[in-house]
């Protein structure tokens, strides 16, 4: 019976983040329309777009081979996997034994392998562009990445996200400069990793300073439909990472009544709702920056990522 | 001593190291004054809370002077040196910036492991000072070797006097003579810096320490 129970939250969860995945792209847009005092599309054009994207006839290139058209849903199919493992709203999920951060940092790694592949297989140049433009800025998010996850780990003693949450939630978490350090280093990661405003801009078509769209140029119908899904997926997965690592404030614990899970859904959606404002304010008070400038960027989150750990080192052995 | 007090005191060295890898990385003249501000803030801030917790009034001083005298005059004074230079461009470092960066990564985990192994017989808070005091008077160092702006490595050399603060403090301080002396040497320092930066351009237009090297007497 519990089993049952817990499958059903598990399922519950994956349908709750496909949902608002679009809502949340939607929500962010609207905002930052409106900070620039301009309407905006409505909050659900992005269910539109994708319905009307599926609906639609796919062009694909002459040489396209099938590694081309497989792609977008082996993409969608891995996001949706990672952002199923991360706790949104209750932790303790049927498929949190199983897989933890790294597992989460792999998923999306092949994600990223798999649309670079696809980027370079048509053979235009843009595509290539966007393929090795997307790898450089991967070869030093990773790394990144997996210097926060080893700092959480360090001091949670598990790389599992459902125990890493009870530990943040628990009276032994201190107040630790390293964690604030992981903190700022996993924004960064997230802002470069979803082509947001410094690194990359969502919103624009211009050739030079593309990277995303520069390797999804090809797609057309319903293919284009999935990876715009895989996208605001991704984008949902990392506000979700955050919340339940920095802010797990309400999140259901496993086994806990429909009340809780109750609780743990508001609470989730509020975060989401805080989280896509700041990151609008934040990208229309920022310019992007030059691509070349992006390897500072992330060389800094890096850094950081290490000196959160080292500096862990010194207050843990003492 | 209980353990927030030690956490809060680990979060301002912790954050001491931080602001010195902000330095490293900052390439603009008004940025790196307003982080250098930043950093004597940190530290004073740091000394404070160390006179709070371990009962010793006599370093609030220490803290006051470190926030008036860094935090604000020098920043002050080398802004309007600055300005009178006409120097706010961007710094060219020797090496890269990530480069720089992975160096002092290094320092830091050096420093770690040179001072945790031989003050294993001290307390926690000295320990953990020591250790991060050497590692912000190494980046200071790391700093003055790797800029060739005459003003970027006198911020550099003024980053590592707010390393030996730290370090005084957690030997439970330094006599106060000693330390007001320190903090008027670092302005007397600042005056005779500023007077020879002016010199430098005068005879050479331009404050690359470069320059300095390639001179070898007569006229440039």
């Amino acid at each position: 019976m519990a089993l049952i129970y817990d499958l059903f939250v598990q399922v519950a969860q994956l349908l709750l983040v496909l949902a608002l995945a679009p809502l949340l792209t939607g929500y962010i847009r609207k905002i930052k329309a409106n900070l620039l005092r301009r309407q905006g599309p409505p909050l659900l054009q992005p269910y539109r777009d994708l319905l009307k994207l599926i609906r639609k006839e796919v062009v694909l290139a002459e040489n396209a081979s099938w590694i081309f058209r497989v792609a977008p849903y082996l993409v969608f199919a891995t996001t949706l996997i990672a952002a199923s493992l991360v706790p949104t709203f209750a932790t303790g999920l049927v498929f949190s034994s199983a897989a933890d951060l790294i597992a989460i940092v792999a998923l999306l790694g092949s994600a990223r392998f798999i649309l670079a592949l696809a980027g370079l297989d048509v053979g235009t140049s843009f595509g290539g562009i966007g393929s090795s433009r997307e790898m450089m800025i991967a070869s030093l998010a990773e790394p990144a990445m997996l210097m926060i996850v080893f700092t959480l780990s360090l001091l949670a003693g598990s790389t599992q996200l459902s125990s890493v949450s009870a530990f943040m939630q628990g009276p032994d978490v201190g107040l630790r400069v390293s964690l604030g350090m992981a903190l700022v280093a996993l924004i960064m990661v997230a802002v470069a990793e979803n082509a947001r405003i410094p690194v990359d801009n969502p919103a624009t078509h211009l050739e030079l300073t593309m990277i995303h769209e520069a390797m999804i140029l090809e797609y057309s119908g319903r293919h284009l439909a999935v990876i715009e899904a895989a996208a605001s997926l991704k984008l949902l997965l990392y506000f979700s990472l955050i919340a339940c690592l920095f802010a797990p404030w309400g999140i259901a614990t496993a086994g806990q009544g429909v009340v809780a899970m109750a609780i743990g859904v508001a609470s989730y959606i509020a975060k989401l709702a805080a989280g896509g404002l700041l990151l609008a304010v934040f990208e229309t008070g920022t310019a992007k920056m030059r691509v070349f400038r992006v390897s500072d960027f992330l060389g800094a989150a890096l850094m950081l990522g290490l000196l959160a750990a080292l500096l862990l080192f010194v207050s843990r052995s003492v | 001593m209980d353990h927030l007090s030690l956490d809060v005191a680990h979060m301002f060295a912790g954050g001491l190291v931080l602001v010195s890898f902000m330095l490293l990385y900052q390439d603009r003249m008004f940025g790196l004054l307003n982080i250098f501000a930043l950093h004597a803030v940190v530290v004073s801030l740091s000394v404070a809370w160390q006179a709070y917790i371990q009962f010793a009034p006599h370093l609030y001083i220490t803290a006051a002077i470190a926030l008036v005298v860094k935090a604000i005059i020098i920043p002050v004074a080398l802004h309007r040196i600055i300005v009178r230079l006409g120097i706010h461009r961007t710094i060219e470092t020797v090496g890269g910036i990530g480069l720089t960066m992975l160096a002092g990564i290094g320092l830091v985990a050096l420093s770690i492991m040179v001072m945790l192994p031989i003050t294993a017989e001290a307390g926690t808070l000295t320990r953990e000072d020591l250790a991060f005091s050497l590692a912000v008077i190494l980046l200071g160092l790391l700093m003055m070797i790797s800029r060739r702006n005459a003003i970027s490595q006198i911020i550099g050399f003024m980053s590592i006097e707010n390393g030996l603060i730290l370090a005084a403090t957690a030997a439970k301080g330094m006599p106060l003579v000693v330390e007001i002396s320190v903090a008027f040497s670092i302005l007397v320092a600042l005056t005779v810096i500023g007077i020879f930066l002016f010199r430098i351009r005068e005879r050479f237009d331009t404050v690359d320490v470069y320059e300095l090297e390639r001179f070898r007497g007569g006229h440039p």
